[in-house]
């Protein structure tokens, strides 16, 4: 009973702070960017609801336009993500043998590498771009993917729809995007939503070490990292951009444990 | 058995050489291929004093070169010196850091094992009782406060607003090393506990737990003695992933705390460019990480005989 009102609550919160992230540009209050430095840092008021930073930018519009970005890059990341990790789970379940066999010790391998610092790396090698940030969080969060998805299929592939898709005359590819894989929706959503916040997670900790987003843009992580700088004078700066992390990851975590629970009461044996 | 186990210790050893030589191999590559030098923008220098200091550090050579002399100097333990920090060597800097970000990461999973055991156990006890619910809202929040997060909030209540404990620091004023230690264990706690709750779950339904419940044991001996052993495999199994995530852990906690350590190194190295630091500390990170998950998957056959008869 506690287990649905939670549910419901986090998927309330989750869908208005979507919402309010992407609609920043009309919805924030003044200018992200805009300063005022006769302001300076403000605490929370009725003209700038959240307060100012020592720039005097007004702190709300700033966690709506990083939430937007911060959002993207955890939708962009995880789409990467995704495409990765179901493309070379399924072709490995399907085609099974030592196709199969390799292509899992890659991955197995993949797990044993140290490859936060491999996403430093990339960061500080080849500067810090948007695009490079989110394919790179992506080739990390794919490894997961990959295993849930070959378990399904591998699963999958002995059961009769299969063999009677075979017996008319459908061809492999045929066979494993339209009667396989979408049979593995249930695990692959459930998979997707617990790795958007480890790929926001991700995002958060590159920029709060200076690797991820870079002024003028910014995200919560470059926020919490600004506010940290500040917390002693300027509390405010690293509460409401913290709050604002921690609420959409829980909310997300919530609604991943959620959707897993229902997955494995409904169809036995069903999650991998 | 024996026979078996050694075979398996050796091929995993075999490919953990080989995965070595592929991290310093895509270290390598992609070190190089940054634009801009180590020595190429802070001043200008003459030519002639870029080609000395090239050829001294080999960077005129062809790039395969480099590459096998560094594989062979570093097999001998000689990393090279640091181009950042002139006079030391890479291995007396990460010598020098190294006691640290150990002891941090010891203590740090220290805690996390002892509560997240205990809480999860406690959890694990009475699935929907209120301590279930309360130690797993615990562990949900834990898993979603990044050490980021988190690290900051304690220094601003327990350092600046309480004043109970220093705000930085390692080992130099009393009680330094508590803030960084909760900082660094809190996530793993919450994962922990969250693993201990459901393999003790499931270990509870087992046959063998009710022979033990009709023998009159009380509730402790059969969580302690019986079911723990079998729930505790899940945990065992992440604690090999646990130590990659505790190194990336260290980056973070060691820049708030403005600890000396190998993790802080990094990230400097890697804003610093210096290219020998980074190839040692990603070489040694990878060696520990690879290390630490053989010694997980040894520590699980030894808890599950399953495993051991698997294996023979």
């Amino acid at each position: 009973m506690t287990g649905k009102l939670a549910t419901s609550a986090a998927l309330w919160l989750l869908a208005t702070i979507t919402a309010v992230c992407l609609l920043a540009p009309w919805l924030a209050p003044y200018d992200p960017s805009a300063q005022n430095l006769l302001l300076g840092a403000q605490p929370p008021s009725l003209q700038h609801w959240l307060g100012t930073d020592s720039f005097g930018r007004d702190l709300l519009s700033r966690l709506l336009h990083g939430g937007r970005l911060s959002m993207l890059i955890g939708l962009c990341a995880t789409a990467v993500a995704l495409l990765l990790g179901v493309s070379w789970g399924a072709t490995a379940g399907f085609v099974g043998g030592r196709t199969d066999a390799l292509m899992m010790r890659v991955v197995d391998a993949l797990y044993a590498l140290p490859f936060v610092m491999f996403v430093v790396l990339l960061m500080v090698v080849f500067g810090r771009s948007l695009a490079l940030l989110f394919i790179a969080i992506g080739a990390v969060e794919w490894l997961t993917m990959a295993r849930i998805v070959r378990a399904q299929v591998r699963a999958l592939k002995q059961s009769e729809f299969v063999e009677a898709a075979r017996c008319i005359g459908l061809s492999n590819r045929q066979i494993l995007w339209r009667h396989v894989l979408p049979n593995c929706s249930g695990p692959i959503i459930v998979y997707t939503t617990l790795t958007i916040p480890s790929v926001m997670l991700l995002e958060a900790f590159l920029s709060f070490l200076g690797l991820g987003v870079q002024p003028p843009q910014s995200s919560w992580g470059a926020l919490i990292s600004q506010g940290v700088e500040t917390m002693e004078e300027y509390p405010w700066l690293l509460l409401y951009p913290a709050a604002a992390l921690t609420t959409t990851l829980l909310c997300l975590n919530l609604l991943g444990d959620q959707l897993r629970d229902w997955l494995e009461n409904s169809s036995p044996g069903g999650a991998a | 058995m024996n026979s078996a186990l050694l075979r398996m210790i050796a091929g995993r050893l075999a490919s953990a050489a080989l995965l070595l030589l592929l991290v310093a191999a895509v270290t390598f590559a992609l070190i190089h291929a940054a634009p801009g030098g180590p020595f190429a923008s802070d001043r200008a220098v003459s030519a002639e004093v870029e080609a000395a200091l090239n050829a001294q550090y080999r960077l005129d050579q062809p790039l395969p070169a480099q590459f096998f002399a560094y594989l062979g100097q570093a097999l001998q333990g000689n990393f090279g010196p640091s181009y950042r920090y002139p006079g030391r060597t890479v291995s007396e800097l990460i010598i020098a850091g190294l006691p640290a970000t150990l002891e941090l990461a010891c203590y740090a999973l220290l805690l996390a094992l002892l509560i997240g055991i205990v809480a999860g156990s406690l959890a694990a006890r009475r699935p929907g009782s209120a301590a279930d619910q309360l130690s797993m809202g615990l562990a949900l929040l834990g898993i979603c406060l990044p050490a980021f997060v988190l690290g900051p909030l304690l220094v601003l209540v327990f350092g600046v607003y309480l004043e109970w404990l220093p705000v930085s620091g390692w080992g130099e004023l009393a009680g330094d090393k508590w803030l960084p230690t909760v900082t660094l264990a809190a996530g793993y706690c919450a994962y922990i506990a969250r693993l201990t709750r459901a393999g003790l779950c499931q270990q509870l339904s087992q046959p063998y737990i009710i022979t033990a419940r009709s023998k009159g044991l009380s509730e402790l001996a059969i969580i302690v003695h019986h079911a723990l052993r079998g729930a505790l495999l899940p945990v065992v199994a992440y604690l090999g992933p646990a130590c990659a995530g505790l190194i990336a852990g260290s980056f973070v906690v060691e820049t708030i705390f403005q600890i000396p350590g190998i993790g802080r190194f990094y990230i400097q190295a890697a804003f610093n460019r210096d290219y020998t630091l980074i190839m040692a500390l990603t070489l040694f990170f990878a060696a520990l990480i690879i290390f630490f998950n053989l010694l997980a998957d040894l520590v699980a056959l030894w808890l599950d005989p399953r495993q051991r008869e698997a294996l023979s």
